[in-house]
């Protein structure tokens, strides 16, 4: 996609195609010599991973709507003929929900990998922005797609969610009922819905794509957070990382069949196998986990519109991060300070995450959650905005290797290979 | 000029996402009171929202009118059937002291609040925790307002037409 072209067309076929659409060109200096700095770790097989996962969904999905009803009065039944009568559909359908759930965690991962090797610094800013961008769209598809099967959790998920946008002043009950299409979310509600749903993973598609296009400008970015400088510090895409990648996807999956085959509603939440009800909330409505942690957010503010404003600005935050992060060091395997700050950031997520998902009067020990919850969020916002910032001019990092080949190889072996 | 005809050719587009004709018909319902005795609420589905009728008891429109108004977190009536300005007081919450008929909608997210419980013998919204009192007034939690009173009119004295 970028830098001198190393492909040469074989044949006259290849020649007489490479004079018109250079395609078996682009795949060859993308997925093939791409040169790939030669000391990435297991956390770096996430991408890969996030495009097989984006694949599934896809795949199953356009499957499951081929047996879908989007309509207030059908859409329960007709996923309960999909789980009972269609062919397959049972595996179809969990594949597919419980894709969502192995999507969320990929890209989790993927995301703290980027935060603790400073993937996000310059001259890489583009590549965080864009995949924030798709995080929220994959957080929007996602929504979409649990209210499809028309259950408690979807109805009355659908209904807060799209309530956080009456919290704008003026307008925002207006901008309400233009969501629903109605006064409250009913049949025009789900039928968007279901277009949506069907539209935004084609869009991530073509964002994904930008992604990757803008990575590989600069290149990859690797664990120690050095430049590449030489040849001697990179491999070819193919086969060192096809393989890698290859061998992690398969560990991958095995632990997605695991909760498809053993464990399929271990995500779900049997609330939704009842059918939605407008005239009854149930006692404890928790958003997917995946959302938890803002959810916790939402909640532990005592405001409506501050809530919506913390909530969202705990995302917003992220398209800030490469300018927030001051220290010329990339990767926390240097950054001492950074690194143990780093890890509190990660603890705070998981606490905000268990919190959201208990009941908002919840204490443990005696200490009530909606507390802890307002401690993680101060923390999370205190970690960008304040710490991140600081940190980068006061931390004295440790000494940087000479180049990857050095760190990899020793002092002796990478001379012998240069 | 151009920036004028992409916003007409994209109003359509926009617009098509408000409520349709079909859901903007406005629907009314006529309920009987008689069976409902002191105490007691029901729940009434109205224009897909749920309804709350409750039949209060002395005691609850007594605590209700004790409350000083300018200790509410939301000093309005918020009731179609009075005037935008008209203060919170219990008076103006209802058209008949022991009739209180509000949309069972908390104003926060819009869950459906659960009746008595809570601190204040109102309703407790377990979704974030918003409680309301015997008048339906919000008076702790993250909800800005309080329950809406939706446009009624007794029939008789034990019927009731709202919308």
């Amino acid at each position: 996609m970028s830098g001198p072209s190393t492909y040469t067309p074989k044949s006259g076929f290849e020649k007489w195609i490479d004079q018109r659409l250079p395609l078996p060109r682009l795949m060859h200096d993308t997925m093939q010599t791409f040169p790939t700095p030669r000391n990435l770790n297991i956390w770096y097989t996430f991408g890969g991973i996030l495009t097989f996962c984006l694949g599934v969904q896809i795949l199953t999905g356009i499957v499951l709507a081929m047996h879908y009803v989007a309509n207030a009065g059908l859409a329960f039944d007709s996923v309960e003929a999909i789980m009972r009568d269609v062919n397959y559909g049972w595996l179809i359908r969990y594949i597919h929900s419980n894709g969502a759930s192995m999507f969320f965690l990929a890209v989790y991962i993927h995301m703290f990998r980027g935060l603790y090797y400073g993937s996000y610094k310059a001259p890489r800013e583009l590549i965080w922005i864009i995949g924030v961008l798709i995080y929220l769209l994959m957080m929007a598809t996602a929504f979409f797609g649990y209210v499809l099967p028309w259950g408690q959790m979807s109805f009355w998920g659908a209904t807060v969610i799209t309530n956080l946008f009456s919290a704008i002043p003026v307008v925002g009950s207006h901008i309400a009922t233009w969501l629903w299409g109605d006064f409250a979310v009913g049949d025009a509600t789900l039928n968007r819905f279901f277009s949506l749903h069907y539209l935004l993973p084609f869009i991530i598609a073509g964002v994904v794509g930008l992604h990757i296009w803008a990575l590989h400008v600069p290149g990859n970015n690797n664990p120690l957070g050095i430049d590449v400088k030489s040849p001697q510090d990179t491999v070819p895409f193919h086969p060192y990382y096809t393989v890698k990648d290859a061998f992690y996807l398969c560990l991958f999956v095995v632990v997605f069949a695991t909760f498809v085959f053993y464990a399929p509603n271990f995500f779900g939440n049997p609330d939704n196998y009842q059918q939605a009800n407008p005239l009854v909330t149930p006692p404890d409505i928790v958003p997917e986990w995946y959302l938890l942690p803002f959810y916790a957010m939402l909640r532990s503010i005592p405001n409506k519109l501050m809530g919506v404003i913390v909530m969202g600005g705990a995302i917003v935050t992220l398209f800030f991060l490469p300018w927030l992060d001051t220290s010329r060091v990339r990767s926390c395997r240097f950054r001492p300070l950074m690194k143990q700050f780093f890890w509190a950031f990660a603890v705070a997520c998981v606490i905000l995450g268990y919190c959201g998902a208990q009941s908002v009067d919840a204490t443990v020990a005696g200490i009530p959650l909606l507390w802890v919850a307002r401690l993680a969020t101060l923390y999370y916002f205190l970690f960008f905005w304040i710490l991140m910032p600081i940190i980068g001019l006061i931390e004295t990092p440790k000494k940087l290797p000479a180049s990857i080949a050095q760190s990899v190889l020793g002092d002796t072996a990478a001379a012998a290979a240069e | 000029m151009a920036a004028v005809g992409a916003a007409a050719a994209a109003w359509p587009f926009i617009d098509q996402m408000n409520p349709s004709a079909a859901a903007l018909a406005l629907s009314t319902v006529e309920v009987d009171l008689a069976p409902v005795a002191a105490g007691q609420q029901i729940v009434v589905k109205w224009r897909g929202h749920p309804l709350f009728i409750r039949h209060r008891t002395p005691a609850e429109i007594d605590s209700a009118k004790k409350v000083d108004v300018a200790t509410l977190p939301d000093p309005l009536a918020r009731n179609a059937n009075k005037p935008d300005s008209a203060s919170a007081a219990d008076e103006d919450r209802v058209i008949k002291p022991e009739w209180l008929v509000l949309i069972g909608v908390c104003t926060h997210l819009g869950c459906t609040p659960t009746g008595f419980e809570g601190d204040y013998g109102g309703w407790l919204c377990h979704c974030h925790g918003s409680q309301y009192d015997t008048s339906g007034r919000i008076r702790k939690g993250p909800a800005p307002e309080n329950l809406a009173v939706p446009p009624y009119a007794f029939l008789t004295d034990t019927r009731v037409k709202v919308g």
